[in-house]
């Protein structure tokens, strides 16, 4: 008897069939690349549907801009990366460091720079990246300035990145003691002294700063925790609020770009 | 009886404002009272960790210091009309950042005519410039204190004769004991010799500036 051809099997009712693969998981016909893809999107997917994130991933990252933006734009973003770049040469300099005012400070500098692999690169990016920061500061506020993006509705937001400024600064103020050589010392002498010049609260200030009358055992640890612990913590939270401000209000076009006119008024104009 | 003006606004008694629960002379609703007990317990917590902090970080503002004499040398080392470097001890524990350079010269009648110093056996200045800070150095040659940092000029008997000081240098208490010269705690002058609390470099002593900037809570009053 001849073998007869298998009849296809009869549609299964709708039922009684295999569910589709759900969004983001593989039926298994895929190979291994399909697989870790799959895996991939379902990390993303689990965490963001227990936080929403991607919501605000997209808030903040896919803005509109004005017509007109330009490289000018970009010195923010270039601060905060040398604020992050400071951060993390910061974390690993302090695995090194020791606040000792009787000699260890400026030992375990030396051990860094010169006994350390990679230790005079991570602190050279370290010194002169603080340099870079302030500079990028100006220049970006500089930008604000002469664009007008400071005025309404982005006053505070000015007021916020004032605040920066000054904490920035106090970091260079700080960080300049730590190596504890005869430039940092007496710096910092002269430094303090400026301000204690404050009349009424100055001479408070000054003591305030030295952890007492005279630059004393504890100054440098009391520096050392302000420089590392202080405002870094200030800065990171006040550049979240900086960077929430910006997303919220948006950027404001460069003061030589004109407002396009709709063509029907154009032509009504004519 | 409430006035008129009164009985237009909201009464305060929880009773009138027709509020479920109420009783009798109850003028703050039970929602509100757990507020602020809420409140008050967040505030209590938070100064709780945060005034310790606030008052460990500040303490060092209002500590005194005991007052600290160093002997420098015997008696016979000091000459009445040139200074002698010595080296004292005005923060322990941080080996050479504590130490500083006082300038000892024999209290001499012709020179320190100013009756500020009448009692003093010797004279010590202090080589922190009243500028910002600096070590000043005696220049023989100029008969000068001079500063390198921004140009401060003292003369003999450390009042400012040139550069941005606002005061002259600070001095020493000495005293003899047991044939040796001993230095002791630091107080500031005015343009006058007229002696203050010891104050920061900068900070100038005469007329309104010593009241602009006061000495420290737990300095020794003068």
């Amino acid at each position: 008897m001849p073998k007869l051809p298998k009849l296809p099997a009869p549609p299964l009712p709708p039922p009684l069939r295999e569910p589709p693969p759900r969004p983001g998981e593989s039926n298994g016909k895929g190979g291994p690349i399909e697989e870790a893809k799959a895996a991939g999107i379902n990390v993303v997917d689990w965490v963001d549907e227990r936080t929403s994130l991607s919501g605000a991933g997209r808030w903040l990252m896919f803005r509109k801009v004005p017509k007109g933006t330009n490289w000018f734009y970009t010195l923010g973003s270039a601060t905060m990366f040398a604020f992050l770049s400071q951060a993390v040469t910061g974390v690993f300099l302090a695995m090194y460091y020791r606040p000792d005012p009787a000699g260890g400070a400026y030992e375990s500098i030396r051990y860094v720079t010169n006994d350390v692999f990679l230790g005079q690169f991570v602190r050279g990016m370290h010194k002169w990246g603080s340099s870079v920061m302030v500079i990028l500061i100006f220049l970006h506020m500089g930008r604000t300035f002469f664009f007008g993006a400071y005025k309404y509705p982005r006053e505070l937001n000015w007021v916020i990145g004032v605040v920066l400024l000054i904490l920035t600064m106090t970091m260079s103020f700080t960080g300049y003691l730590l190596p504890f050589d005869q430039r940092a010392y007496w710096a910092t002498i002269v430094g303090v002294n400026i301000n204690g010049t404050g009349p009424l609260l100055g001479p408070y200030l000054s003591d305030f700063l030295r952890g007492g009358s005279e630059f004393g055992a504890t100054t440098l640890s009391r520096f050392y925790a302000i420089h590392m612990l202080l405002v870094p913590g200030a800065l990171a939270a006040l550049i979240g609020a900086h960077l929430y401000l910006v997303a919220k209000l948006g950027t404001t076009a460069p003061p030589w770009q004109k407002a396009e006119k709709r063509s029907e008024l154009r032509e009504a104009e004519v | 009886m409430v006035s008129d003006k009164r009985s237009k606004q909201k009464s305060k008694y929880t009773l009138d404002r027709q509020i479920p629960g109420a009783f009798e002379g109850e003028t703050v609703t039970r929602r509100r009272f757990m507020t602020g007990t809420a409140h008050t317990a967040g505030a209590i917590a938070a100064s709780a960790f945060a005034l310790p902090a606030l008052g460990f970080a500040i303490g060092p503002i209002f500590k005194s210091t005991p007052a600290h004499w160093e002997p420098v040398g015997p008696e016979g080392m000091f000459s009445d009309t040139n200074y002698v470097p010595v080296v004292m001890t005005v923060a322990p524990s941080i080996g050479e950042a504590g130490k500083t350079t006082v300038y000892v010269r024999k209290f001499n009648p012709e020179i320190d005519t100013d009756p500020y110093d009448k009692d003093t056996p010797y004279i010590a200045i202090s080589s922190r410039c009243a500028h910002l800070g600096c070590p000043v150095r005696w220049v023989d040659a100029a008969e000068r204190f001079i500063c390198p940092c921004h140009g401060g000029v003292y003369d003999l008997l450390g009042r400012r004769v040139g550069g941005p000081p606002v005061r002259p240098l600070d001095r020493f208490y000495t005293r003899i004991k047991a044939g040796s010269v001993e230095v002791g705690p630091r107080f500031s002058v005015n343009s006058e010799l007229r002696r203050f609390s010891p104050r920061d470099p900068g900070e100038p002593v005469d007329g309104i500036g010593q009241y602009l900037y006061p000495s420290r809570p737990g300095a020794q009053k003068l």
